[in-house]
């Protein structure tokens, strides 16, 4: 069986593509999906893919403020897990439902 | 042997990303999202961010993911109801989505000014020392207002989950 003909070093583009890959995932469950949880994980997957970039860049640049940026990005993203998650409890207190159409009122 | 490690871990990634908008009980969503976390934090190792990992695994797969499936438990969610989406939708979205990181790929490796390759060890700025350093004194003021930021989170959560709506 040949060599598969792959590049010895990992070309810093296939890293940002599979960010990209990983962010087009995250819209799509974002769109698509209709239980409030699982927006809110596909939220999760965005915030990581983004993340990804980040760390590319650094790699890139040679600067670590892209880990910085992206450790913000963690804490913020606990910040945003806490409050939501205390959102999404409340709503099922109120409603007894997780389906986000069913959850319309602020609609018109 | 590098590429061959993130082609694995992208795989995993990957994997895992399609079965969390695959599946439709949210605890699998979660437990496949605890996966990618996992493939992300092993490349972050590869990309030179020491401190990056470790802090995705112990803040996302570890707090955050806990946190998510102690809400599932407690809520005791069930199977999620088929979408309602309209016919064109649901035919037109993947091949949409194929497009859309085509069109990103296709920008990234024509746009982008050849950057050199990534091996393991080429960059050591993401080490504890490193980061540590930056953010006690460069960005001292952000992590500051981090912290305030995650008391205001705390709070905000105790009070949203005591209260009642009428």
């Amino acid at each position: 069986m040949p060599a598969l003909p792959l590049p010895a070093e990992t070309p810093l583009a296939w890293y940002l593509v599979l960010s990209a890959v990983l962010f087009a995932l995250g819209v799509a469950g974002f769109l698509f999906r209709r239980n409030i949880i699982t927006v809110f994980i596909s939220i999760e997957l965005m915030l990581n893919a983004v993340n990804l970039s980040f760390v590319s860049f650094s790699y890139k640049l040679k600067q670590s403020d892209g880990h910085i940026f992206s450790f913000f990005v963690m804490v913020v993203a606990a910040a945003e897990a806490a409050v939501g998650l205390a959102i999404i409890l409340t709503v099922f207190k109120n409603r007894q439902t997780l389906e986000i159409d069913e959850v319309s009122s602020l609609k018109n | 042997m590098n590429t061959i490690l993130f082609l694995i871990l992208a795989v995993v990634a990957v994997g895992c990303g399609i079965n969390v908008i695959l599946q439709t009980h949210p605890i699998s969503s979660a437990l496949s999202l605890v996966g990618v976390m996992g493939a992300l934090a092993v490349l972050y190792l590869q990309l030179g961010g020491e401190f990056i990992a470790a802090a995705q695994l112990i803040v996302y797969a570890g707090a955050v993911m806990v946190l998510f499936v102690f809400v599932i438990m407690l809520l005791n969610a069930g199977k999620e109801q088929k979408s309602r989406a309209r016919i064109w939708v649901r035919w037109a979205g993947p091949p949409l989505l194929l497009l859309f990181v085509g069109a990103v790929a296709y920008v990234l490796e024509a746009a982008l000014p050849p950057s050199p390759p990534v091996r393991f060890g080429g960059f050591d700025g993401g080490t504890v020392k490193a980061i540590g350093e930056r953010l006690f004194t460069e960005y001292l003021l952000p992590f500051e207002v981090t912290s305030l930021l995650i008391l205001i989170a705390i709070a905000g959560a105790i009070v949203l989950a005591r209260k009642e709506i009428d």
